[in-house]
């Protein structure tokens, strides 16, 4: 198949005083035919030059997720920035599938902006979607972003999640035995990057609450790992675990009542869910076996994890409330299959695979657990920590690149791949968020 | 015995005790030479040292092969393999022996692995190779209560890098002394 590789699209952003990773975005691999879309640098009324440029915001976007192409600005033939001004025939010209145009205005007395945006079907002739968006200055990139998700929308039928965002680590080497690591948050496409917490100890497995104000995490900062929940914006935290040996993957529950997590008090690492309200704990898994790794399915009734009780890891799913011993084993084929999530259909399993004994290599893949069938999504072989988009489409991972530590994203046919590498550093364990408000 | 061999037990000695308190005094880890596994002793080591030094004057090779046993601080693990060297066994006989001659000795054995694989799992392959040799220690004489595990998977490596050499010393157990 060929591909086509983009050149390297970086995205510099307002960092707060805090941010030190910088993630820039790379494409390293596009699709054959993607859809020619028309994006009009937006008009702005203004004094100056603005500080984002809507209209780049939502190119890097749309050709992001490798289903677009759009129009090099050399190449049109009118510049217009509203509907009045479109004339379809130059752009079915220059054969052009949609066309985005837009306006920015300073809304009067204040300091907020207005974009205006409209978006058209060249060959249908017709204006799809259109409004006015107001925010402040600061907002733009958002602004950007939320066009981005409309269009995506009204083409693909799938939601965008253009407007979401990641929690991943940062692990920088100081001198001799001394580390230094983060947890961070950035848009997507690691725009933005605020440290939340730094440590001299590691930091594992964030995990976003289903409504995108909290953070979980395993911190060793008492020399042992022990589980944390911090609010992102106000960075107020609290220890959640203080149990003996491994108190590890902490995982919310979709109507954010509980948290999985792996605890080894009882001998050998389990699941286990703790209400966060009443604080109880409920035991999930009873083995001698490692049992860890669990995720959650949509509906909130059923835990999926990795078991090594028949000697390698396998993915099982279990029914809570059930007993310990009813549990479904989901993976066959391979040698060993780790960190497993459903995708939000429901039916496909994003996890980490390594096919044979005689090769130590670990890939992000996909099984369809009513077919069978396994797509295996990446080509590197030191890939691990998949986390889904919550439009389902596209799977972010870390792996490595020329020895550092790097985050890559893929779509779910694994026809287009991203990059997040770190201007410092190894970046490490990403957790998508969900859709955010 | 003649009069030399006196004296050279006696010089013997005087080595063999500077070494040894050298190796005592010894605290950071970046001192560590892989090849020789050289380490911090436990407090335990220099007392059984000690006792070895009064006890007479002369050290049996029973208790030089003790004492180089307990400099021994890191065990290395093969891949996908939880359960220690047999090569290892005889070393950790002798660190189980010392726990047990020691009531009042404590050790902390901290887990790890290699980075391949999903990092949940290697926290979990550390604490199951810590566990291994906990056991074995306590088969052999030690008290469960004088031993701590913590594992810290793959998150504080030895030696970074994807080469062999460096999966090979980051997949270990570490005996510590507290």
């Amino acid at each position: 198949m060929n591909t086509r590789v983009y050149v390297c699209v970086c995205l510099f952003s307002i960092l707060s005083l805090s941010a030190r990773a910088e993630l820039s975005i790379q494409i390293t691999q596009g699709i054959d035919n993607p859809i020619p879309i028309a994006v009009v640098p937006f008009a702005w009324d203004g004094e100056g030059v603005l500080i984002e440029n809507v209209a780049g915001i939502v190119i890097n976007d749309l050709e992001q997720v490798g289903e677009f192409r759009s129009l090099s600005r050399s190449n049109m033939l009118s510049m217009p920035n509203e509907e009045r001004e479109v004339f379809y025939r130059d752009w079915r010209i220059l054969a052009q599938d949609y066309l985005l145009v837009g306006k920015i205005n300073r809304a009067s007395g204040s300091q907020l902006v207005q974009v205006q945006y409209e978006f058209f079907d060249i060959n249908r002739e017709m204006k799809l979607a259109g409004e006015i968006l107001t925010g402040s200055v600061a907002q733009l990139r958002d602004i950007g972003h939320e066009i981005a998700n409309v269009i995506f929308e009204q083409v693909t039928g799938v939601p965008g999640a253009f407007t979401s965002q990641i929690l991943y680590i940062v692990s920088e080497h100081v001198q001799g035995d001394d580390y230094n690591f983060r947890l961070e948050k950035a848009d997507y496409d690691g725009a933005r990057a605020q440290v939340l917490l730094e440590s001299s100890q590691p930091i594992m497995s964030p995990s976003w609450s289903p409504n995108g104000e909290d953070a979980a995490y395993v911190s060793f900062e008492t020399d042992l790992p022990r589980i944390y929940i911090q609010n992102i914006a106000t960075g107020q935290r609290r220890q959640i675990t203080n149990y003996p040996n491994i108190n590890s993957s902490p995982v919310w529950s979709p109507d954010a009542t509980k948290l999985a997590m792996v605890l080894s008090k009882d001998g050998s690492p389990d699941i286990y869910v703790q209400d966060l309200n009443s604080n109880q704990l409920m035991r999930v898994t009873d083995h001698p076996s490692i049992d860890t790794e669990p995720s959650w399915s949509s509906d909130g009734r059923s835990i999926v994890f990795m078991s090594d009780r028949t000697g390698q890891p396998q993915i099982y799913q279990i029914e809570l409330g059930a007993s310990s011993y009813n549990v479904e084993r989901l993976t066959y084929d391979c040698f060993q299959c780790m960190k497993a999530k459903f995708l939000p259909d429901g039916v496909n399993l994003v996890h980490v695979r390594r096919e044979a004994r005689q090769s130590p290599n670990y890939q992000i893949a996909i099984l369809n657990i009513e077919t069978l069938r396994v797509i295996t999504l990446t080509n590197t072989s030191l890939d691990e920590s998949p986390s889904v988009a919550p439009n389902g489409s596209m799977i972010m991972y870390a792996t490595k690149f020329d020895g550092r530590g790097v985050l890559d994203a893929v779509s779910i046919d694994g026809r287009v791949k991203f990059r997040l590498p770190s201007s410092q550093g190894d970046v490490r364990e990403p957790a998508w968020s969900p859709f955010l408000n | 015995m003649g009069m030399q061999h006196n004296q050279f037990l006696k010089i013997s000695l005087l080595v063999i005790s500077l070494v040894t308190l050298a190796a005592c005094s010894s605290t950071s880890e970046t001192e560590e030479v892989i090849e020789d596994n050289q380490g911090s002793s436990s407090s335990g080591s220099s007392a059984s040292t000690t006792s070895a030094v009064s006890s007479g004057g002369q050290l049996t090779q029973e208790e030089i092969r003790a004492q180089n046993a307990l400099r021994q601080t890191v065990f290395y693990f093969d891949f996908d393999v939880a359960e220690f060297k047999p090569a290892d066994r005889d070393t950790l006989a002798y660190h189980a022996r010392d726990l047990a001659a020691n009531p009042g000795n404590r050790l902390r054995l901290e887990g790890h692995a290699d980075e391949r694989g999903t990092r949940e799992y290697n926290l979990a392959l550390g604490e199951r190779r810590a566990n291994g040799i906990m056991n074995y220690f306590i088969v052999n004489g030690a008290s469960r209560s004088q031993i701590e595990v913590v594992s810290y998977g793959e998150e504080r490596p030895s030696q970074s890098g994807q080469t062999e050499q460096a999966y090979t010393r980051n997949r270990r157990v570490e005996v510590v002394a507290r």
